[in-house]
C-alpha cells in the first residue's frame, strides 16, 4: 500500500489494447484519472466504454498495455486482482443484487468475508450506507421486493460498504424506468460531492454537464476526445463527437 | 377514495355442472371419461379384492394362506418382518439398528420441521457425529460385539446404501460440477473424464466390478469389504449424475451474479459458496431430489451382488418352500413396491414443500 501514497493518480491506463476473439474492442487507449476526479465516459453503443471500465477492476483481462489502479498494476494474477477489486466499487446496469439475500445481507457479505469484519460492525456499516442512499427502512427486504431505482441505490450502498477509493458506474440508469432515473442520479451526485473518484459510463448528459470534471468520448474502441463539459458540449473538436452530440442532444 | 371493492365471488358449480364442465364437455371428452372409468374399475376393484378383501391376514405358515387362492398372503410379510427390516442381523443386537434408525429419524425430522431452531448445528451433527455413531453401532466396536456385513440385510442395508449415496453424492457432485466449469484445463479435463466415465457405464456393471473384480486387483492378503466397495461405487456413480444436475443450475445463474461477486472482491470459493451455489442449488432442487429418488430405487441393484436388501430378502422368501403359495411372490413384490413408494413419495413431497418455502423467502 506504500505505492498508493506515491502517486496522485487513482487510475492510470497506458497503451491499452483488448480483443474479443478477433474483434479489436479497445485500441491503444490511454487515460489518467487523478484522485477525486469525476470522469464521464460516453459514446455510441459498441464503442468499448463498458469494456474500458471493466478493465479497471479486472472483470475483463487486457492483452496489451498497463492498467494501474491506486499504484497497483493489474497483471492478471488472481490474488493481485482481488486486492484491487477490494478498493474499486462497481455498479452495474442490471443492479446484480444477490436475490437470495436480504438488502442488509447484500451489503454485509463483502465486509464480513473480504474485510473480515465482525457481523455487528458490518451491519452497522451497512446501515450507515443504506441511510446514505435513503433506504434504511428496506434493509430486511429482498431485492425482488424493491423497485428498480431502489435496487440500484442498494447496489451503490453495497459497493460503498467496501469503502472503495474508486467507484465505477456501468450505465447505472439505462435499465431504469424514467421516473426512477432521478433518484439514482441524485444519489450519485451526493456521492460525487463527498470527493469520491468516479468513472461513469452513461448517456445522461445532464449528469455529465453538472457533475463531470472531464468527459471522455469514445468511438470504435478509441478515445476520440477528452474535454471538460463546458468545452465538450459547446465546442467539440472532433467531427465524430459533433455527430454523436447532434444525435443525443435534440 | 372510493369504498374498497372486492372482486365478485365466483359461483361454485354444483356437482352436475362440474361433471358437465370437466368430464363431459365434448363428445371426445365423454368417450375418454367412460374409457377411464372402465379401466379404473377393471384394475382397482380386483386389486382391492386381492390385497384386502380376499387376502389372508393371520395365521402361521403357508397353510394359513392356501385357502385364500385369490388373495394376498400377508402372514408371509408379518412373519418375515424381522428379516425385512434387519436381514440376518443377530436378534440380540437388533436394538443397535433401531437406535440408528431413531437417530436418523430424529435428525431428519429436526431438519425438516420449520419451527425447530439450530438447524445448522443439527445439520453438522448429522453429517459428522451421526455417520461415526451409526458406523460403530452397526459394525460394532467400542465394546459392542461385531456384526459382519454378511449378516446385514433388508431395509437397513437399503437405507445404508441410499443414505450414504445421497450424502456423498451431493458434495462430490458439486465439486465435479465446479471442476467441469473450471478455467484450469487439467481440473476441467479430469472432471469431464470422471463424469463421462461413470455416466457411460451401467450401475450393475459398476457393482459387479466393485464386488468381484476389485478384490482381484488387491495385493495378496488384503481384502476389501464388499459392502464398502459397493457404497463407494454407488456414491461415485451418483455423484457423476449429480454433477450434471448442479452444472445445469450453475449455468442458469446469470453472468451478472458472478461479476457482482467478483467486483466486490469475493474470491472464487467465497463467490461460489455465498452467491452462486445457493442460487444454483435452489434452481436445480427438483432435479437433485429426482436424482435422490432414482438413487433410492437403484439401491435394489445391490441384491444382484449378493446383498439381501429389501428386494433380496423378499426374493429369498419367495424361494422358501415353507411359504410356497400361489400368492407369496406377488404379495412380496406389492409390499416392496409400497415401501419404496412411501419413501420416494415422502422425498418428493418434502422437496416440493422446500421449493415453496424458498420461493416465499425470495418473494420473486
Amino acid at each position: 500500500m506504500n505505492a498508493t501514497a506515491g502517486s496522485a493518480l487513482a487510475v492510470e491506463i497506458t497503451g491499452l489494447n483488448k480483443w474479443f476473439k478477433t474483434f479489436h474492442v479497445l485500441r491503444d487507449v490511454s487515460l489518467s484519472v487523478p484522485r477525486k476526479e469525476r470522469v464521464v465516459i460516453c459514446g455510441p453503443s459498441g464503442s468499448g466504454k463498458s469494456t474500458l471500465i471493466r478493465c479497471i477492476n479486472g472483470l475483463e483481462r487486457h492483452e496489451e498495455g498497463r492498467v494501474v489502479v491506486e499504484g497497483a498494476e493489474l497483471t492478471g494474477d488472481e490474488a493481485h486482482t482481488q486486492a484491487v477489486r477490494a478498493n474499486v466499487g462497481m455498479v452495474f446496469q442490471q443492479f446484480n443484487l444477490f436475490p437470495h439475500l436480504t438488502v442488509l445481507e447484500n451489503c454485509t457479505l463483502a465486509p464480513q468475508w473480504v474485510r473480515k469484519m465482525p457481523r455487528k460492525d458490518a451491519e452497522a456499516l451497512a446501515m450507515q450506507y443504506l441511510e446514505r442512499v435513503h433506504i434504511p427502512e428496506q434493509a430486511l427486504k429482498y431485492p425482488g421486493q424493491l423497485s428498480g431505482g431502489q435496487q440500484q441505490r442498494v447496489a451503490i450502498a453495497r459497493a460503498l460498504t467496501m469503502q472503495p477509493r474508486i467507484m465505477l458506474f456501468d450505465e447505472p440508469t439505462s435499465a431504469l424506468d424514467p421516473e426512477m432515473i432521478k433518484e439514482v442520479l441524485e444519489t450519485m451526485v451526493e456521492l460525487a460531492e463527498t470527493g469520491m473518484t468516479m468513472l461513469v459510463v452513461t448517456h445522461e448528459m445532464g449528469f455529465a454537464k453538472t457533475v463531470a470534471d472531464r468527459i471522455v468520448f469514445m468511438d470504435a474502441g478509441e478515445i476520440v476526445e477528452i474535454a471538460p463539459p463546458s468545452e465538450f458540449f459547446t465546442n467539440p473538436k472532433n467531427a465524430r463527437t459533433k455527430e454523436f452530440l447532434g444525435q443525443i442532444l435534440r | 377514495m372510493g369504498a374498497i371493492r372486492k372482486p365478485p365471488r365466483r359461483q361454485l358449480p354444483g356437482p352436475v355442472q362440474w361433471m358437465r364442465e370437466n368430464l363431459f364437455s365434448s363428445l371426445f371428452n365423454s368417450i375418454l371419461t367412460v374409457v377411464a372409468i372402465v379401466l379404473i374399475y377393471q384394475t382397482v376393484v380386483p386389486f382391492v379384492g386381492w390385497a384386502i378383501v380376499n387376502a389372508a391376514w393371520s395365521g402361521q405358515g403357508r397353510e394359513a394362506c392356501l385357502p385364500y387362492a385369490d388373495g394376498a398372503c400377508w402372514p408371509f410379510i408379518i412373519e418375515r418382518s424381522g428379516q425385512i427390516v434387519y436381514g440376518f442381523y443377530e436378534q440380540a443386537e437388533r436394538w443397535r439398528v433401531d437406535v440408528v434408525f431413531m437417530l436418523l429419524g430424529i435428525g431428519l425430522a429436526w431438519l425438516m420441521m420449520p419451527r425447530l431452531p439450530a438447524k445448522g448445528a443439527v445439520g453438522v451433527v448429522m453429517l459428522t457425529v451421526f455417520p461415526v455413531a451409526a458406523f460403530v453401532l452397526l459394525v460394532g466396536g467400542m465394546g459392542l460385539p461385531p456384526v459382519p456385513v454378511e449378516r446385514w440385510g433388508g431395509l437397513m442395508i437399503t437405507l445404508v446404501v441410499a443414505v450414504t449415496g445421497i450424502v456423498a453424492s451431493l458434495p462430490l457432485g458439486i465439486l465435479l460440477a465446479l471442476g467441469r466449469r473450471s478455467e484450469l484445463p487439467v481440473v476441467r479435463g479430469l472432471s469431464i473424464a470422471f463424469i463421462e466415465l461413470w455416466r457411460g457405464v451401467p450401475l450393475i456393471t459398476v457393482l459387479f466390478m466393485a464386488a468381484n473384480m476389485l478384490p482381484l486387483f488387491m495385493p495378496d492378503g488384503m481384502t476389501i469389504n464388499k459392502l464398502l466397495s459397493a457404497l463407494i461405487a454407488v456414491a461415485l456413480f451418483s455423484s457423476a449424475y449429480m454433477a450434471e444436475v448442479v452444472r445445469g443450475g450453475l449455468q442458469a445463474v446469470g453472468k451478472g451474479q458472478y461479476e457482482a461477486a467478483a467486483a466486490l472482491g469475493l474470491g472464487y470459493w467465497r463467490s461460489m459458496l455465498f452467491v452462486i451455489l445457493p442460487q444454483a442449488l435452489r434452481l436445480c432442487l427438483p432435479n437433485i431430489v429426482g436424482n435422490f429418488i432414482g438413487l433410492m430405487k437403484d439401491t435394489s441393484l445391490v441384491s444382484i451382488i449378493g446383498f439381501l436388501d429389501l428386494l433380496g430378502i423378499i426374493q429369498s422368501g419367495n424361494a422358501d418352500a415353507d411359504w410356497a403359495t400361489p400368492n407369496t411372490a406377488m404379495t412380496g413384490y406389492v409390499f416392496l413396491g409400497a415401501v419404496f413408494w412411501v419413501i420416494c413419495y415422502s422425498m418428493s413431497r418434502y422437496a416440493r414443500a422446500l421449493e415453496t418455502k424458498l420461493q416465499g423467502g425470495d418473494a420473486r
